[in-house]
């Protein structure tokens, strides 16, 4: 009895902080700057990826280097997903402040093609990318030195684009035909690839008749960790300070002489760093395909929306409670509560699968913010206008 | 309306080129309602300029057009000769503005020694920037040293004024730019504001643009210009405004 529900309650946190972990990042993206970033779960998947990649490489490395791979991969996919998080910050998200709409469709778009590009991405391709990136903005950086930038730079455009469009797939083309499929061959194709956890993450702690296992609580430990980071920097360091002015008043702060772009910028590599820092931890877990940030997205939306947008101590609560009544209904943990009553045993029992498990906690995420739309901590939040 | 240079002419410092603040032909728009009509204006250094138009007129509207949160569909800001038409706010208040707009703006949820150092943000890159606040701050506003524990959201109405005085004044500006200091403020708060804003004057040296309606602080100013549609209407020394004048352009 006691320990079915001890079961139900740490099986439930250690789902709660996988979720907890892939909202934090956009907890502060959407929950700070109010930007819907539909490629959240991408960011989440990149993550996940460069894990995977982390591991090979480590692997090649041997013995004692291999066990410990994890550290160096969640760093890496830190800063691989943060840097993908600013160039979208500042190609695409910076223009649609303050609309929302667009917002969510460009990110969607992002979302899309980030999902093909980890499925077709190869040398040949790469290499395709990188040459039309050189000559490109190359030729860009190279004009925008002339005084007369402004004027012909529309002109320099509508030359470049088709020119360094035309050479890349002519390089690229010319790669795929000499080397064959050493450079046509994806990276990681369309199925899904897998990390293995390092040794010491194998097995579990027993705990009465049930093993939590290793990897669960190593995620734990990490989303407290990071947890604690967040905390630590938005209250404790001057960027921290910088953004919670930015957040909460930005005209006010730019007179101050806060750089609000600069703000913006590290403000979304940090949540989608975050994002990373989460695929990371989710590789564990199962394997990894291009699909992967898709299963998330609603669950992250949704805890950050039931937290109370630009509260996060409402997404930790949230996250956690998502997670324990996902579980306890999916596992049915509470059936040997009602089993003087068949009817509501039954009504248990048709709930009691993942899928299903999903409907009910929609189903009270609906009633719940009928009741409290604003979330469990509201706020005035604020949404970024340009 | 004479320009600026010859207006200040009469003035013992300023000419058209060593002026701290420099207006020259704006013309303001919110969307497509014309606000500011083809404004000249000008602030010499170390002078204390204010200007005065009933509700409505455009006061803040120029304000926050000097402080780049408006565009300029015509004409040119000049802060000590360089033009700033171009830069963005924080580069402005990097540049050595100090804002102290209308409604004060403190951040809310932030405590009041948050929104101090917040104000140190508007020194240039590189100065030393101790995270200490200087004593000279409480000198002026001794009701901000019981309450820098406390959330800037939290204090009254006249707290919150001298705290963003304060704010402005610990980037160090050369020009500080007052937006109605002393509007829904009880008369002995606004003594001990104007009396701080004196002091400023006087041992900083820095020039002051004041936006206000209290009649015993505008006369504190050097220099006047009233402002009506829009547009200004006329200027002069403060010393001789008339009687006319203030019941024309001021409110109370
Ligand atoms: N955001 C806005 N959009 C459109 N029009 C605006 C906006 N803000 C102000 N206005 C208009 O611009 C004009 C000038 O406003 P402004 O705030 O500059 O007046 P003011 O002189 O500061 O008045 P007060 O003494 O009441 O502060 C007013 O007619 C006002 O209605
Ligand atoms: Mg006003």
């Amino acid at each position: 009895m006691l320990e079915s529900l001890l079961d139900g309650i740490f099986n439930g946190i250690s789902i709660g902080s996988v979720l907890l972990l892939a909202a934090l990042g956009l907890a502060i993206v959407f929950g700070l700057m109010g930007v819907i970033n539909m490629a959240h779960g991408e960011l989440m998947m990149l993550g996940a990826y460069t894990t995977f990649v982390v591991q090979n490489g480590f692997k090649a490395l041997g013995a004692p280097w291999s066990d410990f791979y994890i550290f160096f991969a969640l760093i890496a996919a830190f800063i691989v997903t943060a840097l993908v998080g600013l160039l979208l910050e500042r190609g695409v998200v910076r223009y649609l402040y303050g609309r929302p709409l667009e917002t969510l469709l460009a990110t969607w778009g992002v979302s899309l093609i980030l999902q093909q590009f980890i499925r077709s991405v190869s040398w040949q391709f790469a290499a395709g990318v990188g040459v039309f990136c050189l000559l490109f903005f190359g030729a860009l950086w190279l004009i925008s030195r002339r005084p007369d930038f402004e004027q012909i730079r529309g002109k320099a455009i509508a030359i470049m684009l088709p020119l360094s469009g035309a050479i890349s797939l002519v390089v690229s083309n010319l790669l795929g035909q000499t080397y064959k499929f050493a450079v046509t061959l994806p990276w990681f194709g369309t199925q899904g690839v897998d990390v293995t956890a390092p040794k010491w993450l194998r097995g579990g702690l027993p705990l009465g008749g049930y093993q939590l296992p290793y990897t669960r609580v190593f995620i734990i430990a990490l989303t407290i960790l990071c947890l604690f980071a967040v905390f630590w920097f938005l209250n404790r360091t001057v960027w921290g300070l910088r953004i919670r002015a930015v957040t909460q008043n930005r005209s006010m702060s730019a007179c101050l002489g806060i750089p609000t772009q600069k703000v913006d910028a590290l403000t979304f590599a940090i949540g989608s760093g975050l994002a990373g820092v989460a695929g990371c931890a989710v590789s564990l877990l199962g394997s990894v395909s291009s699909n992967t940030g898709q299963s998330y997205i609603v669950d992250t939306f949704m805890v950050v929306v039931i937290g109370g947008v630009g509260k996060l101590v409402g997404s930790i609560v949230a996250a956690a409670t998502i997670g324990i009544i996902s579980y306890v209904v999916g596992s049915n943990a509470l059936a040997p509560l009602v089993e003087f009553s068949p009817f509501l045993q039954g009504l248990l029992e048709f709930f009691a699968t993942a899928s299903m498990a999903k409907v009910f906690v929609f189903a009270l995420i609906v009633i719940f913010l009928q009741f409290r739309p604003a979330g469990l901590f509201p706020q005035k939040g604020r949404t970024v206008d340009a | 309306m004479s320009h600026p240079s010859g207006a200040l002419s009469a003035q013992p410092i300023g000419a058209g080129s060593d002026l701290m603040l420099d207006l020259t032909d704006l013309n303001v728009y919110y969307g497509e309602s014309h606000i500011l009509r083809s404004v000249d204006m000008g602030v010499a250094p170390g002078k204390m300029v204010c200007l005065i138009g009933r509700n409505g007129v455009g006061k803040t509207t120029l304000l926050k057009t000097v402080m780049g949160l408006l565009p300029t569909r015509t004409g040119n800001i000049k802060l000590a000769g360089e033009s700033i038409a171009r830069k963005t706010s924080d580069q402005r208040a990097r540049m050595g503005i100090g804002y102290v707009p209308q409604g004060r703006e403190i951040i809310p949820r932030l405590t009041v020694k948050d929104n101090l150092l917040l104000g140190l943000e508007a020194r240039p890159k590189g100065s030393k920037k101790s995270q200490d606040i200087p004593n000279e701050i409480f000198d002026l506003f001794p009701v901000l040293k019981t309450m820098l524990s406390r959330m800037g959201g939290d204090l009254s109405g006249g707290q919150q004024q001298q705290l963003a005085i304060a704010r402005a004044l610990m980037g160090n500006p050369r020009l500080l730019v007052l937006d109605e200091p002393t509007e829904g403020i009880q008369p002995s708060i606004i003594l001990e504001i104007e009396a701080a804003v004196r002091r400023i004057i006087q041992t900083k040296g820095i020039s002051v643009l004041l936006v206000e309606q209290h009649l015993h602080f505008v006369r504190q100013a050097d220099w006047y210009y009233a402002m009506q549609k829009g547009g200004i209407v006329a200027s002069g020394p403060t010393h001789e405004l008339s009687q006319q004048v203030i019941q024309k352009f001021l409110a109370v």
